[in-house]
């Protein structure tokens, strides 16, 4: 492919190549930020530019009031994530960043499922929650509400199996995470 | 006292000099207060030239520049220069007025999203939320942009807080938690690098914009044995050109034996320099036979483009005295180096920059840096607009001292060089401060003749006037069929009358013969003189790495 101030013709396909930066490799990545003004903005923004989708975004307190702990998941891209880490490193409000490896990781996500559940089917929906531990936290005659935590491929199984069921809407919190053990995320 | 001017005593605590800047409603308190603070303040004509004469102030003097906007047009008017100190890692301060907090977000009148719309620009950006916040949030600003790697940093302020009655008692700590550059390089690194070094048979030294503030160790360094020099155009001066261990620029428009060099190499020492796609070329056949050694103060350089084999993290002017150390400890044999000195001494006897001068009168453009060259002995402050003027001076004036070239190298600004010339001559009063541009690029900016003119600020304009867009001209005519598209400017407007009307002096020189000497009368002529130059109409910018090749296959 040549560079862009020549004539040559570019196909569509070889423009499609050139673009295509996902290949399914998870990242789990934790931040810890300065509780300031345009930091989160800061921190999505640097992703976009440099050609990453975030899949999953949590942003919530930590145990020190000045400080915000951010949970990130990314599909992860053909150029290594090093370089976007490296980049994140660089703004001034970031004060930790952790590339958690899987393997060393709990992983958490909560997730509300408003799922028909009329007469006939009400039974069987409450045993898959039961199955999944899930907590049902709100019921109408036509409905009810299914409150699940677990990892995201819990989640996406609990999803699966009560969709049949006619799911109303789903609301998902994106995981958050912690590192095994003694070591500090 | 009132926050604003708590903001004086702050730039005053900080060394500021000079601010450039431009006044409107959202900073009429700010400019209340310049009144008599007792700082120097420079009234631009458009935020624009403000912003690059601040850069063109910091690059030539290494302190912070200073530069101020008002809120909305002000503040969008300050993004090309934001962003350009972004691309070329200068230290700059932009304080810009928002309008009154109970108007933001409202789509009040000149209101705009200034953090917003600088943030993927700046190294940092502050909105001020409270009066009190102002002068830590000024000290922190100048400690970001001027340490690590230097970059842009924007403190937004709404008007109604910089009016705000605070106490104020003077900072004299920072304290940034989330910035702590590692700025002293890692001593085994440097070990490793000083015998790489010593091994290597056909080493070079690469040196970018981050060489700047480290030229007399990078010299000591070379010069402690014979270590073969290029440079790229942020680079230019870090390293005498007039030194026989010069091998001239590298990249796009760079000498053969500089691009051959590197193409050769066995071992790269690039020191604060990113390799950007102009210095590379096609990158999978960049340098292919090298290790490289990575000096950088940014670690998000390392590896980036290149894979580093040795990446040393810090300051150059840390680093390399250290490095040099090491090095002669190791009392390396100079005689490995003489086959590849007989190698680059033959590239540099067939291949000198060269050009086919004209027959009759016509100024070459390359001729026409020569004769400034000559005209100014080579002691000139140079700076640059962007395009084929830009590397033919790059090419033909030599430069020997650090700053003595100021140019927009990353972003490529047209309208830089005549308000980064008018900041460079602020700082530098007594140094001859000259501006080489083109017809397309002067116009960009043309205005501030009448700041200069004003403030009897002395820059002499040198227009390399072809009638073109020149670079692009270059480029429809050798990649795209000679199809100009527009690109002809033809000879508007009459520079001559134009520098006349904005108060300076207007040149006409026209013929080769008496060009030197008509370009030292315009540099003996006091006060802004602008020097309009009549230069061939299609002349290209040679040697060149055409798009897509590698550096072995230049061409010209």
């Amino acid at each position: 492919m040549g560079e862009p101030g020549t004539k040559e013709l570019l196909s569509l396909e070889e423009l499609e190549a050139a673009g295509s930066f996902r290949t399914g490799r998870k990242h789990i990545l934790s931040i810890l930020v300065e509780n300031k003004p345009g930091a989160l903005t800061r921190i999505t923004g640097l992703f976009a530019r440099r050609g990453f989708n975030i899949d999953t975004l949590a942003v919530g307190p930590t145990d020190d009031e000045t400080i915000s702990r951010i949970t990130l998941t990314l599909d992860g891209a053909v150029q290594s994530i090093d370089q976007v880490t490296k980049q994140l490193h660089k703004l001034i409000n970031v004060l930790k960043i952790r590339d958690l490896e899987p393997t060393e990781t709990m992983a958490r996500e909560l997730a509300l499922f408003k799922i028909s559940a009329d007469g006939g089917s009400r039974a069987e929906v409450m045993q898959v929650c039961e199955i999944f531990r899930a907590k049902i936290v709100d019921v109408s005659k036509r409905t009810l509400v299914a409150e699940v935590t677990g990892t995201q491929e819990k989640i996406d199984a609990f999803e699966r199996l009560v969709r049949p069921f006619g799911l109303v809407e789903m609301a998902r919190t994106g995981e958050i995470a912690i590192a095994r053990g003694r070591a500090e995320t | 006292m009132r926050a604003v001017d708590a903001l004086m005593e702050c730039l005053k605590a900080e060394g500021v000099e000079v601010v450039f800047g431009l006044p409107g409603g959202a900073n009429l308190p700010t400019y209340d207060a310049f009144y008599d603070a007792g700082i120097r303040h420079i009234l631009v004509r458009h935020e624009a030239g403000g912003g690059h004469a601040a850069e063109g102030y910091a690059k030539a003097t290494g302190k912070v520049g200073v530069a101020l906007g008002t809120s909305g047009p002000g503040a969008t008017n300050l993004v090309t220069p934001i962003c350009d100190a972004m691309m070329d890692s200068v230290p700059v301060v932009f304080l810009t007025g928002q309008v009154r907090t109970e108007l933001l977000g409202t789509d009040g009148f000149q209101e705009a999203d200034t953090i917003g719309i600088t943030m993927p620009i700046v190294k940092h950006s502050m909105m001020i939320q409270h009066p009190l916040e102002l002068p830590r949030a000024i000290h922190e600003a100048f400690h970001i942009a001027r340490t690590g790697r230097p970059g842009p940093v924007v403190v937004d302020i709404p008007t109604d807080l910089s009016r705000a009655d605070i106490p104020y008692e003077p900072i004299t700590d920072v304290h940034l938690p989330g910035y702590q550059p590692t700025t002293d390089g890692n001593q085994k690194q440097i070990r490793l690098a000083a015998k790489a070094l010593a091994n290597a048979r056909r080493p070079v030294i690469y040196a970018g914009g981050g060489a700047v503030g480290a030229a007399a160790e990078l010299r000591e360094l070379a010069t402690s044995d014979r270590l073969p020099v290029t440079c790229t155009v942020m680079g230019l001066g870090s390293f005498p050109a007039s030194h026989p261990q010069w091998l001239g620029m590298l990249g796009m428009h760079g000498t053969r034996t500089a691009n051959y060099a590197m193409d050769e190499a066995d071992l790269i020492v690039a020191i604060g320099a990113r390799f950007d796609d102009r210095v590379t070329a096609k990158l999978s056949e960049f340098a292919p036979h090298a290790k490289f050694i990575h000096i950088d103060i940014d670690p998000a350089e390392i590896s980036k483009n290149v894979p580093a084999h040795i990446p040393i993290v810090g300051y150059a002017s840390n680093i390399l005295p250290r490095l040099t150390t090491e090095y002669r400890a190791l009392k390396p044999d100079p005689a490995r180096l003489e086959e590849w000195w007989h190698r680059i001494e033959s590239w540099r006897a067939r291949y000198p920059l060269a050009y086919s001068d004209s027959d009759d009168s016509e100024i070459k453009p390359q001729y026409m840096v020569q004769a400034l060259f000559e005209a100014t002995e080579g002691n000139a402050i140079v700076a640059s607009d962007v395009g084929q003027h830009q590397m033919w001076a790059a090419q033909h004036y030599h430069f020997d001292r650090p700053r003595q070239w100021i140019n927009s190298g990353g972003l490529g600004t047209m309208g830089f060089g005549l308000p980064a010339a008018m900041g460079a001559k602020v700082g530098r009063p007594e140094e001859t401060v000259v501006c080489i541009t083109g017809d397309g690029s002067f116009q960009m900016n043309t205005q501030e003749l009448a700041t200069c003119a004003q403030n009897g600020i002395d820059v002499k304009v040198f227009v390399m006037n072809n009638g073109y867009l020149g670079m692009v001209r270059q480029w429809q005519e050798l990649f795209w069929d000679r199809r100009y598209s527009q690109v002809h400017t033809g000879q508007y407007p009459d520079f001559v009358k134009l520098a006349e009307a904005y108060g300076a002096t207007g040149v006409r020189l026209t013929d080769k013969h008496t060009l030197v000497e008509g370009m030292r009368q315009a540099l003996a002529t006091d006060g802004p003189v602008v020097v309009d130059v009549r230069v061939s109409a299609e002349e290209n910018v040679y040697p060149m790495i055409a798009p897509g090749q590698a550096a072995r296959d230049m061409v010209g």
